[in-house]
């Protein structure tokens, strides 16, 4: 440094500019279970004199009967801030610390070893620049290392450092060394890590942290810290496209409408022509509004509000753009998706997804395959499992605006969320828009359903029946449609006994097949009420999931969830094809209501209860409700 | 605003702090600000004021009065909020108003549990918020530092730090199931020190018992209390003296330790504060109680 180092006291106003001025690393650690990650961060949270006398002082107490280093301390309970993480010794969740040097701030993010909580370790991933990846010298690298390791490639972390931590426990061995880092480097080739530096290091003890040790007088490579104080890891998001997310729409009053939110990347200046990515409208920026007065030029990761020169529709999740340089606009996408849920993702299951301030329901409609995080390895799958990562082909319920996530990772990663639960389920990145969809316009005839439909007099729908097995569907379903027929409707009815046979006799009953089956035969029950026809569909359908889509299936088509609740018990004890009796010898397995679940339905249209009322009662109540 | 083609650290900081108030207000039905007073909170007004503007705070700020706040505090509690005209809703526990209840005779924890805790989910509660917006900082606390920026509550206002979910770059799940609501955490990434300098830089008022003045305090076991008001007892022979000290966090007057300082301004309240060995929480004397205190506390609702 040429500069001398101002302190508070001789010049604040140079001082505090130092500080801010100083760049700021964000970067975490990973690695299998063990391995050193929260001791090494709380090495460098002590080394770097940022452990406080009164948190000292509770540290010794706590640090007593562990594993300690010669200062008596277990560094992990620096980080290792939850009750339960300090119980099993473990890291659950991650934790972000904050430090800095004379040179550059940092923020780190210890993340989980432990497979379980490999979504948490993703959460660190999604924010850093640069990551450490920690090998226990003894153990060498496992497949904790390598699933970390394709995960900081999928999310686009380009600098890695390999730590080859406990290097004492080998006698700091450099042979050791060398052959860990030989075998990564070879594993790593195909990930695409801009940067992979390597060094020997003891948590515990010290070796290589903030100097280099004489321990490893064999390593000639920089020590820890002062290699993360001077690697580049910048990169240029003003020189990116111009993306500009709409947060919130700021309409104090009839005089001012203002788009707030954050320029993504590129920069924005008044007078600029901007376009909304899905209504292709243009405007020209006249002013840049904040607290502090307007701007001339606002520049990626500022939050602004944008003022255009003319009225044009925009509203929340809207993207602007420059003309020209428009973001890709289409409701079906390739990406990679990290699995991040014990319930397993299907194709087929439809889901929320969020992509920046953008929320459209969506469906994944292929896993084109999964890839092994040991060999990576893409191989054919039918369903991902929780943290696992595989190629999709996404479709969304209307158009989005995203870009491919290596061109800008704020317009390209998105979250899905499970519908039902509420949960964060998956997290994905785009590859590339896939615009066949986008290009195959719908023909809309002259002749459509409702002139197919009124040719029958009737009012074209499907009529959904759920329900356990023997429950009386099939039963309720016939007398529907014999009642109907004899009103002269014209109406088909879908149930096991015609679809399994025939359109899905290629699928089993594990759970993927079952979400193909609910599929196919909305699909079918969707195009059949395009012809006009009165549709009514008989199947188990368990899950709330395949219901909603069948039901998003329908479309515009009046749908009507009928639920037929007849009790276990009962169905049970009627037992007519002697199903139940085999389901709990175990002769059947997935069997709906003994080994397989069935979810009520949260809303259906009608309920109608088996156990209380005959099939003709019940098939008159529906009639009369029905109105057809 | 724009030094060069880089945001400086203080204005990255400020732009993703706007960036999740402005989606509390667009995502969530009933959205409330907590507002403690601090100068986090001072700092979190500031920059919702910054998010909104031209427009107004779309939500109301939330004080949780346990009604042994230094008198300072709520003075300047009321002229912030004419002069920015933002909505304040002040809640009191009734029934521990009612029981007197206070932490000479009933303890610190009982105290805090009542008044602050559960006063805190009566006034949630009340409003049926659905998000909550606090300005806690990863780097006050341990168990804070594993907290989420959105993070999530059950109906019983109850965090499960075994289970958040998943929060990848900067996209937040702010979906909630009926009942349930989300503690939400703008100035997450902020330092002690961030918050100074941005206080600094942007000139923000903060309450005065942050700078140090002559006041009357009480030694107790290594502790300075300030003497507020007549409602503290003083042990037989104990007489409030005249000491020049200032607050690293303020909160209850009682529960609340000063510390000896001549800072009278920002400058020397960064300089102080660059020299010290203790952390700010260390003025606390709810935190220190045991290992863990913090997470518990954080699970049955504290913010
Ligand atoms: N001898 C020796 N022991 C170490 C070293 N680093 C860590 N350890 C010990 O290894 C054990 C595990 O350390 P942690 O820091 O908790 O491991 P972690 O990688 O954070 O584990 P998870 O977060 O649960 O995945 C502790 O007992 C440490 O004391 C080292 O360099 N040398
Ligand atoms: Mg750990």
């Amino acid at each position: 440094m040429t500069l001398a180092m101002a302190t508070p006291d001789t010049d604040l106003d140079l001082w505090l500019e130092q500080q801010t001025g100083k760049s700021l690393l964000r970067f975490l650690t990973c690695g299998s279970v063990d391995d050193g990650k929260s001791t090494l961060i709380g090495r460098l949270l002590y080394d770097s004199q940022l452990v406080l006398d009164d948190q000292l002082a509770s540290l010794r107490n706590e640090s007593r009967n562990r594993s300690v280093g010669e200062e008596g301390i277990d560094f992990s309970l620096l980080v290792d801030g939850l009750s339960a993480e300090r119980e099993q010794g473990i890291t659950i969740d991650v934790a972000y610390r904050f430090f800095s040097t004379h040179k550059r701030k940092f923020i780190v993010a210890d993340t989980p070893g432990h497979e379980q909580y490999t979504r948490n370790m993703a959460t660190g991933a999604s924010n850093a620049d640069l990551a450490l990846v920690l090998i226990d010298a003894r153990k060498g690298i496992l497949t904790q290392t390598r699933r970390h390791s394709f995960i900081l490639s999928l999310v686009g972390v380009k600098h890695v450092v390999l730590v080859v931590n406990k290097i004492d426990l080998v006698d700091y061995d450099q042979d050791v060394f060398h052959r860990i880092v030989a075998e990564y480097r070879a594993f790593a080739e195909p990930l695409g890590f801009k940067t992979l530096q390597a060094v020997p290091v003891s948590a515990l003890r010290g070796d290589n942290i903030l100097r280099s040790s004489e321990r490893t007088a064999w390593f000639n490579g920089a020590a820890l810290v002062p290699y993360l104080e001077s690697i580049e890891v910048a990169e240029d998001r003003v020189a990116a496209d111009f993306r500009f997310s709409v947060q919130w729409v700021n309409r104090p009053n009839l005089d001012f409408r203002g788009f707030s939110g954050t320029v993504l990347s590129g920069e924005i200046a008044v007078g600029d022509e901007v376009l909304v990515a899905a209504s292709r409208k243009l405007a020209v920026v006249s002013r840049i509004v904040t607290l502090d007065g307007d701007l001339d030029t606002a520049i990626a990761g500022q939050a602004v509000t944008l003022v255009l020169d003319r009225e044009i529709d925009v509203s929340r999740g809207d993207v602007l753009a420059r003309p020209g340089k428009v973001p890709e606009f289409s409701n079906q996408f390739q990406a990679r998706l990290i699995w991040m849920n014990e319930e397993p993702a299907y194709p087929g299951r439809s889901y929320l997804l969020k992509l920046g301030a953008q929320v459209v329901p969506a469906t994944i409609t292929d896993l084109k395959f999964r890839t092994n995080v040991n060999t990576l390895e893409n191989g054919a799958a039918t369903k991902l499992d929780l943290n696992e990562v595989g190629t999709v082909t996404i479709a969304t319920d209307r158009a989005i605006a995203f870009d491919p996530y290596a061109n800008n990772p704020l317009s390209g990663g998105f979250i899905l969320i499970d519908r039902l639960s509420n949960a964060t389920v998956g997290a994905g990145t785009v590859s590339y828009g896939l615009r066949r969809a986008q290009n195959l316009t719908y023909q809309t005839f002259d002749v459509n359903r409702q002139v197919r439909a009124q040719m029958k007099g009737q009012d074209a729908q499907i009529v959904w029946f759920t329900g356990l097995s023997g429950s009386g569907k099939s039963t309720i379903a016939n007398l529907l449609e014999k009642r109907l027929t004899a009103e002269g409707r014209h109406c088909y009815i879908l149930d096991g006994d015609n679809v399994r046979h025939g359109l899905n006799k290629d699928l089993g009953f594990t759970e993927a097949a079952r979400v193909e089956n609910i599929r196919r035969v909305a699909e079918v029950a969707r195009l059949m009420a395009d012809a006009g026809l009165i549709v009514i569909v008989s199947f188990i359908s368990p899950f709330e999931n395949e219901r909603r889509l069948a039901r998003e299936i329908a479309g515009g088509v009046r749908f009507t969830e009928v639920y037929v609740d007849t009790p276990l018990s009962v169905v049970e004890q009627r037992d007519p094809k002697g199903l139940y009796k085999r389901a709990r010898a175990g002769e059947i397995k997935n069997f709906t209501g003994i080994d397989s679940p069935f979810e009520v339905p949260e809303d259906p249209e009608i309920v109608l209860h088996g156990g209380d009322e005959t099939p003709s009662e019940l098939a008159d109540r529906l009639h009369a409700w029905l109105k057809i | 605003m724009v030094d060069g083609q880089r945001l400086s650290h203080l204005q990255a900081l400020e732009a993703e702090s706007i960036e999740i108030l402005r989606e509390v207000a667009a995502s969530f039905e009933r959205p409330v600000m907590m507002y403690s007073i601090g100068k986090d909170s001072s700092v979190l007004l500031h920059l919702a004021r910054k998010a909104f503007y031209p427009g107004k705070i779309p939500f109301p700020l939330l004080h949780v009065n346990t009604t042994f706040k230094f008198r300072e505090m709520i003075a300047f509690r009321d002229r912030t909020a004419e002069e920015y005209g933002f909505e304040l809703i002040s809640h009191t526990n009734p029934e521990g108003l009612r029981d007197g209840i206070n932490p000479f005779d009933h303890g610190s924890s009982r105290y805090t549990d009542i008044m602050k805790t559960q006063a805190l989910r009566q006034a949630l509660n009340a409003g049926r918020y659905d998000a909550a917006v606090g300005g806690a900082r990863r780097d006050e606390e341990k168990s804070r530092a594993k907290e989420r920026v959105f993070s999530h509550r059950n109906a019983s206002h109850a965090w499960d730090p075994k289970n958040q979910r998943p929060e990848l770059w900067r996209v937040f799940n702010t979906r909630l199931h009926p009942g349930e609501s989300m503690r939400v955490f703008p100035i997450s990434n902020w330092t002690e020190l961030d918050v100074w300098t941005y206080i600094y830089a942007e000139d923000i008022p903060i309450v005065p018992l942050y700078f140090a003045k002559p006041r009357p305090v009480v030694e107790r076991s290594g502790t300075l209390i300030m003497v507020d008001d007549e409602r503290l007892p003083l042990a037989p022979g104990e007489t409030p003296r005249m000491e020049t000290v200032r607050f690293r966090t303020l909160g209850c007057y009682p529960l609340t330790g000063a510390i000896r300082s001549t800072a009278a301004d920002l400058p020397s309240i960064i300089m102080e504060m660059q020299a010290s060995r203790t952390s700010e929480r260390e003025g606390r004397l709810i935190d220190s109680d045991s290992v863990g205190s913090m997470e518990k506390k954080k699970q049955e609702g504290y913010f």
